[in-house]
């Protein structure tokens, strides 16, 4: 095992290194001028050439490259072309936000979308199956930011349910900073209404978020359930006595997780993706909506640097659902 | 009694494969839409009227009006060319470069392999919609930007898939013959490995059209897609937003036409697989 997250960590900094060449040359190669951008539209071609000197982006290619890249190293993402602050700062304190919002709705695809499939899977054929099945149609079929807006017509301006946007009101101060996820600060300091109110602020954007994912996962679940509960070893438990709760619990729900981990790594990618467009829709201030914002004003680096941290994640968390199927199932170590 | 033939074969197909049908009949009148706008569309989707803003839906607007007095339907309708035309683009160029790299990786193996299969996983390694994102980004917005965008994030898809297909399809024994009887590379290629390819492909691009319709929105509806005047979904429904709370209609039907589109192709595509695979 730890040869082998060695060797996957390897391949992990060697496919960093590569998206990074990429996005590098996508910045590089592709018509925007940088330069004009920061200067600003009125601004006179003299201008216009001093800011190219001053930014770096006059010096050749390899050289622009070798600065980027050893600059990526120390954790630099190049400066925003319009408030000249360093990108990575804007990120850090983006980034909580971002995670809050995947970290609950990863939770709540795990949970609802296992249990759904394991209750598919028992009644494979009847109607909870069915209803399971229609769901994932509807659910992939759906946008997340169709989904969005229609939850906050629906459950915020219609029913008056759930706050509108945001993750606190603007009258209440966010908790003090530890973590940055507002619920888990706010359960340190013991604020409870703070608590309470960002609990509520989370459950639309989740909801949003996590629906389709849910029923995709609902449908590896159930796919690896009935698969397992079809093998001899099942059958030989039934046949010693073992309740029917403990047959499924104990023996077929391990193997079928190994789908489901499958379908977790594939679900990290549209999460991050569907996150960028829920943030937009309920004004969430993530990694995200910084992304989008700074594509709208043309800020070249902090559009690369997001882009970069979304796929740092992505990767990273793919990784550790690489190691974690190894370990569910050993006999994928030995091929 | 040949018609009632014909007819009950149809009913016979439809109940032997319900996504299919269902996804057909989804998808069939915004194909309609997109082949015939100017019978479907009730007014000129462009046209402004200040005497009818935020009108909402009647006998006149069958969905309402916009901030600017247009006709919500008939810019539905015209928004279907957009986006059927724009993901087919997307995923024939998409199809068109994975398919020859995927068929070079494959067939010739060694460092072309390597070097293909190195940028294709570096590809896939991105969120898609990110890295479409940052391209679309370089590129300026506008539509064909992110038509480009999208397609560039995509092909690796079908490289990936060709290569598998060529590498099985090269150690089948019907190649070796061909081989050994003196067929050249490209001959091999074209009459015995891309035509057995073809239905894995048709297959492939039937489950991704739905997706490049949705990621086209999805860029539009950050900013990266069409502008301004042009009816498509992504970006209506960008529009509407602003109004959502009070005049919905004006983003709700693109996003309904959006979301029925996306779940009809991806229905066929589904039912199309099943077709294929009956012991799936």
């Amino acid at each position: 095992m730890g040869r082998l997250i060695l060797e996957r960590l390897l391949t992990l900094i060697l496919k960093l290194f590569g998206m990074a060449v990429i996005l590098f040359v996508v910045t590089q190669v592709l018509p925007a001028d940088p330069a004009a951008v920061a200067a600003g539209t009125n601004a006179r071609p003299e201008q216009i050439e001093k800011l190219r000197v001053e930014l770096g982006l006059d010096r050749p290619f390899h050289e622009q490259f070798i600065t980027y890249i050893s600059g990526l190293a120390r954790g630099d993402l190049g400066k925003s072309l319009l408030t000249r602050r360093a990108v990575s700062d804007d990120l850090r304190l983006r980034f909580p936000a971002t995670a809050e919002l995947a970290i609950f709705s990863g939770v709540v695809i795990v949970i609802l979308g296992i249990s759904m499939g394991i209750l598919a899977a028992v009644n494979a054929g009847r109607t909870p199956d069915i209803l399971i099945r229609m769901l994932v149609v509807v659910g992939m079929g759906i946008p997340p930011f169709v989904l969005a807006l229609f939850l906050q017509l629906i459950f915020a301006k219609s029913l008056d349910w759930f706050p509108l946007e945001g993750r606190l009101p603007t009258l209440i101060a966010p908790p003090p900073h530890v973590t940055g996820l507002y619920t888990i600060d706010s359960l340190l300091a013991g604020q409870w209404d703070v608590f309470w109110s960002s609990v509520q602020h989370l459950v639309l954007p989740v909801a949003a978020l996590s629906l389709g994912r849910l029923a995709v996962g609902a449908r590896f679940t159930r796919s690896g359930m009935l698969e397992t509960l079809s093998q001899p070893y099942v059958r030989t438990a039934r046949a010693k006595g073992l309740s029917e709760k403990r047959v499924i619990l104990r023996h077929a729900f391990r193997n079928a997780l190994i789908p489901v981990v499958t379908m977790l790594g594939i679900q990290i990618g549209f999460l991050l993706s569907g996150a960028v467009l829920v943030e937009v829709v309920f004004t969430w201030p993530g990694l995200g909506r910084y992304a989008v914002e700074s594509v709208v004003s043309f800020d070249f680096y902090a559009v690369i640097g997001a882009a970069l941290v979304i796929a740092v994640i992505f990767v990273v968390s793919n990784t550790i659902v690489d190691l974690l199927y190894v370990q569910l199932d050993p006999r994928i170590q030995h091929q | 009694m040949g018609d009632d033939h014909v007819v009950a074969k149809l009913t016979k197909f439809c109940r032997r494969n319900p996504g299919l049908t269902t996804g057909g009949l989804l998808i069939l009148p915004f194909v309609l839409f997109a082949l015939l706008p100017e019978i479907f569309a009730s007014h000129d989707p462009t046209k402004t009227s200040i005497r009818e803003l935020y009108a909402p839906p009647s006998a006149e607007h069958f969905f309402g009006t916009d901030e600017l007095g247009r006709d919500v339907y008939s810019r539905v309708v015209y928004g279907a060319r957009i986006s059927l035309v724009a993901a087919s683009l997307i995923i024939g160029v998409a199809c068109l470069v994975g398919v020859v790299l995927g068929t070079v990786a494959g067939f010739w193996r060694g460092w072309s392999d390597r070097v293909i299969m190195t940028l294709v996983d570096l590809v896939l390694a991105f969120p898609s919609l990110i890295l479409a994102l940052a391209v679309s980004a370089a590129l300026g917005p506008g539509l064909r930007s992110a038509i480009i965008a999208a397609a560039a994030v995509w092909w690796p898809v079908y490289a990936r898939l060709l290569r598998g297909i060529t590498i099985q399809l090269s150690e089948m024994e019907f190649v070796t013959a061909a081989r050994a009887m003196g067929a050249s590379s490209p001959a091999i290629i074209f009459r015995h490995i891309l035509p057995n390819a073809v239905y894995a492909i048709i297959v492939r691009i039937s489950l991704d059209l739905g997706l490049a319709v949705l990621l086209l929105a999805s860029l539009s509806f950050i900013g990266l897609g069409a502008s301004a005047p042009t009816p498509e979904w992504g970006a209506m429904v960008a529009w509407g937003r602003i109004y959502f709370l009070t005049e919905w209609w004006i983003g709700a039907f693109p996003a309904v036409a959006i979301t029925l589109v996306v779940v009809g192709i991806t229905l066929l595509g589904d039912g199309l697989n099943d077709a294929r695979n009956p012991n799936r």
